[in-house]
């Protein structure tokens, strides 16, 4: 079975800054990785790389057993990135965003299938139909980890996916992770609130000045020992 | 190319540029256009480099946008000839309009290659704007070879649209300006021709050398950067552990 | 692709129908560049008549500019290509899907002009078929070639003066073509109108065969 991710001494440049100065990490299917790291540290180039959203300049990066350096685009209907922007249509009701999120993936939203993954967020009901625009920050929070769980991704790129939810909406999104996992499904969780995500991950790595320094092994609090990583 | 060759070929260049203007200098009046028949020395040939150097640059945008040839030097080139495009083509309409004023009575005519060329001037300058706007250095190249391309499809339409366009609203004022010019024009306009495509070939050269300094300037910077960047993590080398 | 464009449109369009901003705020602005014009030209002399054609596509193009210019700004503000590349879709048929928008928005605003230049410049219209298929022709092309720009603009920060820049002398054939059309079929010249809509249609082959191409390396450009 190909490792979720698998970089090697990866570089990525944004503009002339190196960003990535040459990562290595290997993430397994079902493994649940925490990245921490003082702002500034890479983290989120990190995972807009993963994603394929900025080129690996030089080294090896493969995700889900495809080689970004020669194809990054082919890999995006499987993996769900949860970054800083929330990517949603403003003018377009919830139920529309998640619907065309997980088209654009290449999934039928049938609706029972919608309504389930709405349900899983309690978007349904009264939010179901309204218009993002109207929402709360964190209700649109919520809207984007809908439409990232309904795409069914194989890998999750998670960046402080906690910031700006409600303590309800953080122990959904934690639960949802873990059952990911558990499916097999791979995350990549980019964190400062290390104790929250920690208490998820299997295992955790510390970037600094572009690249991973230390792996440490789980937390204690970790919900189960850490997947094989093959 | 060595900067010694380079130099030769300036020299070059400017003797022929030289030359040029002292045989258009010399040439005749004629009765109709008195001392502005002279012009033809100098118009026809900075139009002729400006197309020149406007292919060039579409052609340098396809070599970087096809995969098997690209290069960081084809998108140099494209940027480079396109510079002394927009300036041989704004000569050529500041020369055309200057032999016009007298010869037409008025400044602008919307002649069939006057139009084109000024629709080429426009499609230049915003691809040179386009250039301009900083960011990554890949991704500025990708955007201008595109662009150029585009701007290359386009001219045989333009082509197409200005010649219809012209012939239905006036008969073909040049054609009759161009009546019967002797042997000392022609020459004139022949040496002009090689001249001025000489005079290209010397700009592009040295245009392209101070691009390629700025990239090299850019690469080197890269390891002072990648390595100032692994320096942030010296405080924090020690492996944390997670609280 | 085709799955994918469709997508894409259907999801821009049903913006348009929730946000309505083409309708609210580009349309008028369209009639009021057409009344602008008259106090311009002063029409007791024919002036306007005469030049009807001519600033019907003047206000078409301008319009599309704004056409263009909102298709990308839909796609959350300022990550347009981020939210474009994570979902997945086929680049080419991102393209096609949202020239298609542009392009029946378009379509709906020239009917609405049309009917302008009937009201203010007391225009008569002759040959239907030619108004027609001219129109539906220019607006391909328009449409395509504005969608390609605005990709390329869209994730730059001087996007809203670049885009002008890039796109008004790119069309300036359709702008040319397209009038020379309808001053046929207003009755305006004696040309032959049909040769003008065949350049039209090989500049909307050239843009959209261009824009299928070269979507995908613009998305991907970063």
């Amino acid at each position: 079975m190909p490792l979720a991710v698998r970089f090697r001494a990866a570089v990525s440049l944004l503009g002339r800054f190196p960003a990535l100065a040459g990562v290595d990490l290997d993430v397994g299917m079902g493994e649940v990785v925490l990245v921490q790291g003082p702002n500034g540290a890479g983290k989120t180039t990190l995972l807009r790389a993963c994603a394929g959203l900025v080129a690996v300049a030089s080294g090896e990066a493969s995700v889900l057993g495809h080689d970004l350096t020669r194809d990054r685009r082919a890999v995006r209907r499987r993996i769900g990135l949860l970054g800083h922007a929330t990517f949603l249509y403003d003018d377009l009701t919830v139920a529309d965003n998640v619907r065309f999120a997980v088209r654009a993936a290449g999934g039928s939203a049938s609706g029972p299938e919608l309504d389930a993954a709405l349900a899983r967020l309690q978007l349904d009901g009264r939010l179901r139909d309204v218009v993002v625009a109207r929402l709360s920050a964190g209700q649109r929070r919520r809207v984007a980890v809908a439409a990232l769980v309904a795409r069914r991704p194989e890998l999750w790129l998670l960046d402080e996916p906690h910031a700006g939810l409600d303590a309800d909406g953080r122990n959904l999104l934690d639960a949802l992770v873990v059952a990911a996992a558990a499916d097999g499904a791979a995350v990549v969780v980019a964190s400062h609130e290390v104790e929250r995500a920690g208490a998820i991950a299997h295992r955790a790595v510390t970037m600094a000045g572009g690249q991973i320094h230390a792996a440490s092994p789980g937390p204690p609090a970790a919900a189960r020992e850490p997947a094989s990583v093959s | 190319m060595t900067r010694r060759a380079t130099n030769i070929l300036g020299l070059v260049a400017l003797a022929l540029v030289g030359t040029t203007i002292g045989m258009g200098l010399a040439l005749p009046r004629t009765v109709e256009q008195h001392e502005y028949s002279r012009m033809i020395a100098i118009h026809p040939p900075l139009a002729w480099a400006s197309y020149v150097s406007f292919g060039v640059t579409a052609l340098a945008s396809a070599l970087y946008l096809w995969p098997r040839t690209r290069s960081r030097f084809w998108d140099l080139v494209a940027g480079a000839s396109a510079e002394i495009s927009a300036v041989f083509t704004a000569l050529t309409l500041v020369t055309g309009s200057i032999w016009g004023r007298p010869t037409w009575g008025v400044w602008w005519v919307w002649d069939a290659r006057l139009t084109l060329t000024a629709l080429m001037l426009a499609l230049l300058l915003g691809y040179l704007a386009l250039r301009r706007v900083p960011g990554d250095i890949g991704a500025r190249g990708k955007r201008s070879a595109v662009v150029a391309l585009a701007s290359a499809l386009v001219i045989p339409i333009d082509h197409f649209a200005v010649d219809w366009w012209t012939t239905l609203h006036q008969d073909s004022s040049i054609e009759r300006a161009k009546d019967t010019l002797g042997g000392p024009f022609v020459a004139a306009m022949l040496v002009g021709f090689v001249a001025f495509t000489v005079l290209y070939a010397w700009l592009l050269v040295l245009r392209f050398r101070v691009e390629q300094l700025e990239d090299r300037y850019e690469v080197e910077g890269l390891d002072v950067a990648l390595a100032a960047r692994r320096a942030e993590a010296l405080p924090l080398r020690e492996p944390e552990v997670v609280a | 692709m085709f799955r994918d464009a469709a997508l894409v449109a259907g999801k821009d369009l049903r913006i348009e129908a929730r946000s309505r901003v083409a309708m609210n705020q580009v349309a008028p602005f369209a009639v009021l560049v057409l009344i602008l014009f008259a106090f311009a030209l002063d029409p007791d002399h024919g002036v306007l008549v005469k030049a009807a054609a001519g600033l019907y596509w003047v206000a078409v193009l301008f319009s599309s500019l704004l056409a263009v210019q909102r298709s990308f700004a839909v796609e959350a503000a300022d990550s347009a290509r981020d939210g474009l590349r994570l979902s997945g879709l086929d680049p080419a048929g991102i393209f096609l899907g949202k020239a298609g928008a542009v392009a029946a928005q378009l379509l709906a605003l020239e009917v609405l002009l049309g009917v302008g230049i009937v009201a203010f410049y007391d225009t008569r219209l002759h040959g239907a078929a030619l108004l027609i298929a001219t129109a539906i022709v220019a607006t391909i092309g328009l449409a395509a070639a504005g969608t390609v720009y605005g990709i390329l603009a869209a994730g730059l920060r001087v996007r809203e003066t670049l885009l002008p820049l890039l796109v008004l002398p790119a069309v300036a054939p359709v702008l040319l073509a397209a009038t020379r059309a309808w001053e046929v079929a207003l009755g305006q010249s004696a040309d032959n109108g049909w040769r003008w809509v065949q350049l039209l249609g090989v500049f909307a082959v050239v843009y959209v065969a261009f824009g299928v191409l070269a979507f995908g390396p613009l998305m991907e450009e970063s």
